[in-house]
């Protein structure tokens, strides 16, 4: 049997992309859209897939990373779908990609206009783990009532000396709309802020789609004196020497010793390939 | 007892009525309530007292009547008319509401400290230590140990429960207060300590406030005006002392000649 | 000297093969046909049918087949098939009183119009392991009754509830007014719900699920009350208007059960009392789906009734979020995706705050 360009037939895209321009035109805004069955699980990217589906074009470049790596199995599901579906060319290269799916992370290689990233939600409400029923986290938000987000964060601080949330670390979009910005480390918050890049999130089995225009001002939440700040390591990638990465812990042997690797691993691969080892450029 | 020069009632209400299918919930109550004034609506169970109440915080749709309140920013709103948003930003900030089971007006799943700042942080403040330090602050004035301040509300007494929600609706300086049954399910002795600080409260803030119940004592020690309700209707109103000391319709009579004396 | 691993298309690859050849099993035993899962697994490929959202007995066995057993797996493969299928039109709505009756009982009135037609029911089997079963019979299927033992089941078996109906006592059923009908999937859940989108919704719900449900409204959480009125299962027509024929063209017959609970009654001092309704539909013979069903259908129907909701079986928002076994079944599974990002994260965070507590830290 054969499929349409990219699986979904032309009305489901056109509804989807629909939603997105709404999602658009109201930066951080959650639009409920009629999310189809994909050939593969809710909870695995089906929201991702769908927001890819939809604006993904024949002169397309795709890169799908999952964990930053371009090479974990779901990232390799997925791009080997989209390549089965589009006939689109793919690549590992962030700066050569046009349309980047991700799951959980955003590329070290800075973004520039005209790419599209494509974000996989798991849960897109920020407001659901302290409020449970759909109806209440609409009308707070139509309501811009986050305060109970602030009670949140007070309480991490009161508790732990720091707010407690180290990855899907809630935004304010555009100074209005209070944004989960997927499961991206906190380290990668920063990035979200005033990006070139169009940003897109997609939730399929919750079925919503948002938003985040490119050059939009995006702040993470905190308190004037307990600032917003992200992870450090005290030591560089073990492959290739780079600092202000997020790197990946790995055990390498039984007696817990440990390597500390680029998460990025086209990033990675590339410093290396220009000549930079373990203590930087050579 | 008439506000100080002020020409207009903060709050204005007439013709309230609210039915529960063929049960009359309210009917016609009026009432105007001046600043600085505490209006206690007393009777028994089944009165309309709640109802009242409830039409008036929004809880429950008012069938008819109208309500109207004089914002801090001297404009006069028709509460029945208000739009949710409006509305719920009123509770939040210029009106406070104590729930009878403090923990209707409580989140039991986070400290004292944080329960009291909320109010602070939906308005905007964005400094840790000065919610902190408000809500010191704040458990120190209803006399609840300021080393309580992260503890979870799940461990207070039922006595500081209702103290905390005190705390936690006057944080934003309310010009108007509505009470349900503020002492209800509480000891003699641990109601005697809430009524002393809420009066202490209400002169000290210059709050108004309506307060609900069904205990003439707390009515005559927090209300300056009385209004009898019965089977949803007012039966009599007046200054505290003349409606308690000399009711004048029969079932006032009744409820005030049936409460036992100490 | 550590070596990025790579090789996770090769891995993926491997592990297909290696689950065809485990789905074929030992090749000395014959291969599964698709004529004798829908045959002799009917039940089987009746669930997947209805929580898959489609008719069609022979893609069911397919499923059935290829997901190796797991109905759950197999239901989503049934809907990422159905995903593809172009949409023609909307049948009329099913007349179940024309069904063709295989199976018919009611356990409010001892005797009724038409009788209590047994049908092939597990009801009142013994539990007993039939070790006749474990060979292949070599003499024959068993005979099925004669024409004699089976009741002649008339042309037209009016409805109990009808009946009921005709006296006033029960309420009457919301009337179509011909406007929008929901379909979810088109579109997404909202609340609050309309009736036709929850009954959708529990329709493709998962079975264990809604069972555990309308299990804990009879144990008392949102209890109703509940009467089997009637339960029918047999074939019913398909019917499709097209507007280029003004008038209705049957394009199938489908087979389907029908439950109808009558529930707790409903009246005041002014409003007579009469009894209320649950209502529930599958594809086939899922008989413990369809009562499952109408009872949830009725908790749900609280707030339209006045009553207030008291029990989770009774929130809406519970129930039909998490009905869907196909979206459950995914999100619980990607806990297996990689999360060792956030999980670094976790780690950065917990290995401070425990540096701050004066704890051990790691070699």
């Amino acid at each position: 049997m054969s499929y349409n360009f990219a699986y979904l037939d032309e009305q489901t895209k056109r509804m989807i992309r629909r939603a997105i321009l709404k999602a658009v035109a109201v930066p951080g805004y959650q639009v409920p859209f009629g999310s189809r069955e994909m050939p593969l699980s809710y909870g695995w990217g089906t929201g991702g897939v769908q927001v890819t589906a939809s604006v993904i074009g024949p002169t397309d470049v795709l890169k799908v990373i999952d964990q930053g790596a371009d090479d974990t199995t779901n990232a390799v599901s997925i791009r080997h779908f989209f390549a089965r579906t589009t006939g689109v060319a793919t690549t590992t290269r962030t700066d050569e990609a046009t349309l980047i799916q991700t799951r959980h992370r955003i590329p070290e290689t800075p973004l520039r206009p005209g790419q599209i990233v494509v974000f996989q939600v798991p849960i897109p409400e920020p407001l659901r783990w302290l409020e449970p029923r759909e109806v209440e986290t609409r009308k707070m938000h139509a309501l811009e009532e986050y305060g109970v987000m602030y009670v949140r964060l007070y309480e991490d601080i009161t508790r732990h000396g720091r707010v407690a949330q180290t990855y899907e670390y809630p935004v304010i979009v555009n100074g209005r709309y209070l944004m989960r910005p997927s499961p991206i480390p906190k380290f990668d918050n920063p990035k979200l802020d005033r990006c070139p890049a169009l940003l897109l999130f997609g939730a399929g089995r919750e079925k919503r789609i948002y938003a985040v225009p490119p050059w939009t001002s995006v702040k993470s939440l905190d308190f004037d004196d307990h600032p917003f700040e992200v992870e450090h390591w005290d030591r560089p990638c073990g492959l290739c020497g780079a600092r202000g990465v997020f790197l990946d812990e790995l055990i390498v042997d039984d007696k817990g010793g440990r390597l500390f690797i680029c998460s990025d691993t086209d990033h990675c691969v590339r410093r290396q390939a220009a000549g930079s080892g373990p203590e930087g450029l050579a | 007892m008439n506000g100080s020069g002020d020409e207009r009632p903060l709050l204005g209400v007439r013709g309230l009525a609210k039915r529960y299918g063929a049960q009359v919930g309210c009917l016609d109550v009026g009432f105007d309530l001046w600043p600085g004034e505490v209006l206690g609506i007393v009777g028994e169970s089944g009165s309309g007292k709640t109802t009242v109440l409830n039409c008036l915080s929004g809880r429950v749709t008012a069938d008819g009547g109208r309500v109207v309140y004089e914002s801090a920013a001297g404009r006069m709103v028709d509460m029945l008319g208000l739009d949710e948003s409006a509305r719920r930003r009123l509770l939040r900030s210029e009106w406070g509401v104590v729930h009878q089971n403090a923990r209707d007006g409580l989140r039991m799943g986070v400290s004292a400290g944080a329960n009291v700042g909320e109010r602070l942080m939906a308005l905007g403040a964005r400094h840790y230590g000065r919610v902190r330090g408000e809500a010191l602050d704040w458990l120190a004035r209803v006399e609840i140990g300021q080393d309580r301040i992260d503890d979870l509300p799940e461990t207070f007494s039922g006595g500081m429960l209702q103290r905390l929600q005190i705390a936690r609706n006057l944080v934003t300086a309310p010009r108007l207060v509505l009470m349900d049954e503020p002492t209800g399910g509480l000891d003699v002795s641990v109601q005697a300590r809430l009524l002393d600080l809420l009066r202490g409260l209400v002169e000290d803030l210059g709050l108004s406030a309506v307060i609900v119940t069904h205990d003439l004592a707390v009515a005559r020690l927090l209300a300056h005006r009385l209004l009898v309700m019965r089977g949803g209707e007012v039966v009599e109103a007046g200054l505290t002392d003349q409606v308690l000391d000399d009711p004048q319709h029969p079932y006032a009579q009744l409820l005030v000649s049936s409460v036992l004396q100490p | 000297m550590y070596v990025a691993v790579k090789g996770g298309e090769r891995a993926i690859e491997s592990a297909h093969r290696l689950l065809a050849a485990e789905r074929r099993g030992d090749p000395e035993v014959p291969e599964l046909t698709l004529a004798q899962i829908e045959q002799q697994l009917a039940l089987a490929v009746d669930r997947v049918m209805t929580e898959g959202s489609l008719y069609d007995r022979e893609l069911a066995a397919l499923a059935v087949k290829q997901s190796r057993g797991d109905l759950i797996e197999a239901i989503f493969l049934l809907r990422a098939y159905r995903t593809t299928l172009p949409r023609l039109g909307t049948s009329l709505p099913l007349d179940t009183d024309r069904m063709v009756v295989e199976r018919r009982i009611s356990a409010i009135f001892k005797d009724l119009p038409g009788g209590q037609i047994l049908g092939p029911t597990f009801d009142y089997t013994h539990r007993l392991l039939d070790f006749g079963l474990a060979s292949v019979r070599t003499d024959g299927p068993p005979a099925p009754p004669t024409r004699r033992e089976i009741a002649e089941a008339p042309e037209r078996l009016p409805r109990v509830v009808d009946l009921l109906d005709r006296e006033g006592l029960i309420e009457g059923e919301t009337p179509d007014r011909g406007g929008h009908v929901g379909d979810l999937t088109r579109e997404p859940l909202t609340f609050p719900a309309g009736r036709d989108v929850r009954l959708q919704n529990l329709a493709r719900g998962d079975e264990g699920f809604l069972l555990a449900m309308g299990y804990a409204t009879q144990r008392g959480y949102g209890r109703n009350h509940p009467f089997a009125g009637e339960i029918r299962l047999g074939e019913v027509a398909v019917e499709l208007a097209p507007e280029e024929l003004g008038f209705a063209v049957e394009i199938a017959t489908i087979a389907v059960t029908e439950c109808q609970m009558v529930n707790q009654f409903k009246g005041s001092a002014t409003t007579p009392p009469q009894f209320t309704r649950g209502y529930g539909l599958v594809f086939g013979g899922a008989e413990r789906k369809a009562m499952a069903m109408a009872l949830v259908d009725r908790a749900l129907r609280c707030r339209d009734l006045g009553e207030e909701p008291a029990s989770p079986t009774q929130d809406e928002e519970f129930v039909l979020s998490h009905s869907d076994n196909v979206e459950a079944s995914g999100f619980v599974q990607h806990l297996k995706l990689p999360h060792y990002v956030d999980f670094q994260s976790e780690l950065v965070l917990v290995r401070d705050l425990r540096a701050g507590q004066g704890a051990k830290a790691p070699r």
